[in-house]
């Protein structure tokens, strides 16, 4: 196989793996704060069981996001040394201002975070939180510039010829601000407030079938309903912005979403459907001149198709970018009939008897995680052939110096490494669920320091 | 070209770097160097304490390698696509031994089973050792020069050609280094029979170190000419290697005292110089390259733009202060020997 197509399969894996953990991190971080200062606010207590328990959760997602996260940073040198050259001006800088700005604050207060509750003050600790949470959201703003230029380059300008080509800046705060910086962060922070409301709805909706930890799982389940009711109708609002920007700015882009191939007027938008690339056809169900409708705010517009690109400047995966991109919306909208029907299940007095419910959100912790990986998936897939879209091609970008062989064993071995980590992950996760927010002491060895010391002297 | 204090920003970002990594090393070492020692203790009770010594600062030291990472990637980004690559296999090698070292770290504590602790003692002690000792293999080869062609190429063998004497050296070097290091470290923070314990071993690293080092350092005099050639044209530099070993021969001297304190701080220190030596022999190159020296990778043709450069000087004007205060607080917060309570490991 060829050294290209393995690269890209491991820098989706790995990436994809990592793609598991950030969200839940910051998602978990946000609902932690909002535990965390309803303690401090009412000074009851279920309120700092919350906030411990979800910790412990917390440092679990959050320790694995960490090391599969330098997996990916180490992986732009070895596997992509090209487009590291190419890139490196602008690409350089954003990922040095996340590692100073982002997870030095985000590692600095996590030991206080996880270690410090008997330590410090309790706002000592809140402030903490606060720092690790903030941290959390900075490391996603770098890491989506960088990624965001590549998608919508600005500011900058290409020096050299070749093999020497390469990107500089001229205006950081442009390259900061491209065209699709601002849509697409917010999208991925809220999505990942989704998947973190969620996993608490699911956790909580759970023990409340069990008939376990009620008043805690109320008060929990109460805050992550809110959370997720306006997140799910904010991830519509952005998510049309986002699809608004890759009209005018990737138009390739939007046309594989659609599987749209011929220009037309009005434009037909799928709910779903199955392209067919040979026949240049979609099967499907439709809403009729709904994508004129949603990009122009008429029936009548023109929405460029694939066939006004050159057959070199399309995505080639067009059924697969279509897939991705519909599962994710179609998310979207269960997520927000499922979080209103609980606010008003709620506000009826029947969130926490009706089983059913209880059910639909234990299984719900799924759909964020589908979403948003479907959501990357779909915006990186529907960028190809481009790695940095118009200027430098995936087939040029990849390391000359590494062989297929290398990545082929480099990836055979994380495929096991993190089939390990994933299952320990799993298996953790559902012990720490098992056993519950209150802790009974379960550890009875607690060495003391201070007693072995003395028996050592006494030895003497 | 722009300057600042009188040096051009390669230099400056090249000193940057070059600070994150010794930051890194000294922070990293550490906990490194005590995770080497890890078997040694017996007792379930001492390897508890010694993991919960390191338990609220480890993650946080890593992040050194991050930002230090993306301040290669940023200001010299040829250097590090380069390395990178041609580096390949003991990279991806420190990817999963690090991965395996934090998981062991974690879930060692969640189960109570004999087998289950054992078996992460065990991934968590050879992990510590090998990282260590890729670290230093990386040095190494940096030290010796890769077989770098024209338009920054590496034309070496990229499975193992990494593997070659002076590295390994070097590698063994790095890990007697952290083990002395690491050692001195949890003496500051354990008391009774673990600190007896380690007034042994301590000894035993001392020695590890040095016969190793002395090893390091002839092979470097006699078969890589071009490690000694700054000394020669420019005896001053000569200071380096000198103030180096001085900050090397007081660890012993406060060790016998038990004054872990200044110990510690000069095991950082001679950490630091070595790596001094490092940017000494390589200023202003980053790499050399064996075939020809018309193709070394120097601070010039691997910078990035001087407008990056300068943003990025100013990031870490204002970010160094807060990486300083943070980590300040969390020591602070954390100082004394280890006390237990429920959030321990
Ligand atoms: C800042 C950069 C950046 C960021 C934040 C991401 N990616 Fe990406 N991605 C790349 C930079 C990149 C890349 C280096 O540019 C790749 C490698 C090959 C390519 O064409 O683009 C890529 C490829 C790539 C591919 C392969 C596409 C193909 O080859 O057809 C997938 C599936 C993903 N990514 C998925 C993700 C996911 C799930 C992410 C969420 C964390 C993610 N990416 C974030
Ligand atoms: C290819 C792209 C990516 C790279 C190179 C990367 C790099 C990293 C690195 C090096 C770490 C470890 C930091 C530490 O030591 O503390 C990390 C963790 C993290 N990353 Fe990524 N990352 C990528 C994608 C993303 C994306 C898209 C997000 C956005 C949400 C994200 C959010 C985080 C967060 C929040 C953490 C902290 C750990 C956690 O919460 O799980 N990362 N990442
Ligand atoms: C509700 C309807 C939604 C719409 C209309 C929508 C729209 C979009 C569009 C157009 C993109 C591509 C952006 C680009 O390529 O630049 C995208 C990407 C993405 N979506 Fe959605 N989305 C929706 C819901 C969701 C939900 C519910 C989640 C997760 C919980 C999610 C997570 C993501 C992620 C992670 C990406 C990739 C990052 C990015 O490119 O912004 N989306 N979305």
């Amino acid at each position: 196989m060829d050294v290209e197509i393995i690269a890209r399969i491991q820098f989706a894996f790995t990436v994809a793996f990592h793609y598991i953990y950030p969200p839940l991190s910051i998602g978990l971080g946000l609902l932690m704060v909002i535990m965390e200062s309803l303690f401090l606010y009412t000074k009851n207590k279920e309120y700092e069981i919350l906030a411990r328990f979800w910790t412990k959760i917390f440092a679990l997602t959050f320790g694995i996001g960490v090391v599969t996260g330098i997996v990916m940073e180490f992986e732009f040198g070895t596997n992509w040394a090209t487009y590291s050259k190419y890139v490196g001006d602008i690409f350089g800088s954003a990922l040095a201002a996340e590692g100073i700005f982002a997870f030095a604050l985000e590692s600095g207060f996590l030991g206080i975070l996880i270690f410090g509750w008997n330590r410090v003050k309790p706002w000592v600790h809140l402030v903490s939180t606060i720092g690790v949470f903030l941290g959390s959201l900075f490391s996603a703003v770098w890491i989506v510039v960088a990624n965001s230029w590549q998608q919508t380059p600005a500011g900058y300008k290409i020096v050299g010829e070749g093999m020497h080509a390469r990107a500089e800046i001229t205006d950081f705060w442009e390259m900061v601000f491209n065209p699709s910086s601002v849509d697409r962060l917010t999208h991925v922070w809220i999505g990942a407030f989704l998947a973190g409301a969620f996993l608490v709805l699911s956790v909580h909706a759970f023990y409340l079938l069990k008939n376990r930890h009620v008043e805690v799982s109320k008060k929990a389940m109460k805050i992550a309903l809110v959370v997720a009711a306006v997140f799910s109708l904010g991830q519509l609002f952005t998510g049309h912005h986002s699809a608004e920007g890759v009209a005018k700015n990737q138009p390739a882009k939007l046309a594989a979403l659609e599987g749209h191939f011929e220009a037309s007027a009005p434009a037909d938008m799928y709910l779903f459907g199955w392209v067919d690339k040979e026949k240049q056809e979609v099967t499907g169900v439709k809403v009729p001149g709904g994508l004129s409708l949603l990009l122009h705010g008429d029936q009548e517009s023109n929405v460029t198709g694939l066939n006004a690109f050159p057959e070199d400047e399309r995505p080639s995966q067009v059924n697969a970018v279509f897939q991705f991109y519909h599962i994710m919306v179609a998310i979207g909208m269960l997520l927000i009939v499922l979080s209103l029907v609980g606010i008003w299940a709620w506000w009826r007095g029947r969130l926490f008897t009706s089983k059913w419910l209880l059910i639909a959100f234990a299984l719900a912790v799924i759909l964020p995680q589908i979403a948003n990986q479907a959501g990357w998936f779909a915006a990186e897939m529907g960028r190809q052939p481009w790695v940095v879209y118009g200027l430098l091609r995936t087939s040029d970008a990849f390391s000359q110096a590494v062989s297929a062989n290398q990545i082929v064993f480099s990836l055979v071995l994380f495929f096991i490494v993190y089939l390990i980590l994933f299952l320990l992950f799993i298996y953790l996760l559902t012990k720490k669920i098992k056993h519950g927010p209150y802790d009974p002491k379960e550890e009875t060895v607690r060495p003391n320091q201070k007693e072995m010391a003395h028996l050592f002297e006494s030895k003497k | 070209m722009e300057t600042l204090f009188g040096l051009d920003y390669p230099t400056l970002w090249f000193l940057v770097v070059g600070g994150l990594f010794s930051g890194y090393a000294i922070l990293d070492g550490f906990d490194f160097g005590a995770g080497a020692w890890h078997l040694f203790f017996r007792k379930e009770e001492s390897r508890r304490i010694a993991l919960n010594a390191i338990g609220p600062v480890w993650d946080g030291n890593e992040v050194w390698l991050v930002i230090g990472g993306g301040a290669l990637f940023a200001g010299f980004p040829v250097m590090y696509a380069t390395l990178f690559s041609a580096m390949y296999t003991p990279f991806m090698l420190f990817l999963v031994f690090i991965i395996f070292r934090a998981i062991s770290i974690e879930f060692r504590s969640k189960e109570p089973m004999k087998w289950w602790r054992k078996m992460w003692d065990f991934v968590y002690s050879i992990s510590s050792i090998v990282l260590s000792f890729l670290l230093g293999v990386v040095v190494g080869n940096v030290l010796q020069g890769l077989k770098v062609g024209p338009d920054f190429s590496y034309s070496g063998d990229s499975f193992f050609g990494f593997l070659t004497p002076f590295p390994v050296l070097v590698g063994i070097t790095t890990l007697a280094l952290f083990m002395t290091h690491g050692a001195i470290y949890l003496l500051l923070k354990t008391e009774g029979r673990l600190y007896a314990k380690l007034t042994r071993l301590l000894k035993g690293g001392i020695v590890f170190f040095l016969v190793a080092f002395a090893f390091a350092s002839v092979y470097a005099l006699v078969f890589i000419p071009h490690l000694t050639e700054v000394f020669k044209e420019n005896p001053a530099w000569f200071l380096v290697p000198v103030l180096a070993l001085l900050s090397i021969a007081n660890v012993p001297r406060l060790a016998s005292r038990r004054k872990y304190g200044y110990a510690f701080i000069f095991t950082s220190l001679s950490t630091a110089f070595m790596f001094m030596i490092v940017a000494v022999n390589l200023y202003p190159n980053l790499l050399f390259s064996t075939l020809d020296p018309e193709y070394h990778i120097t601070i010039y043709n691997a910078a990035a733009s001087e407008k990056t450069l300068g943003i990025m000087l100013l990031m870490a004007a204002i970010g160094t202060p807060l990486v300083i205060t943070y980590t300040t607080i969390v020591y602070y917060t954390f100082r004394g020997k280890v006390k237990m309570d429920e959030t321990s490991y």
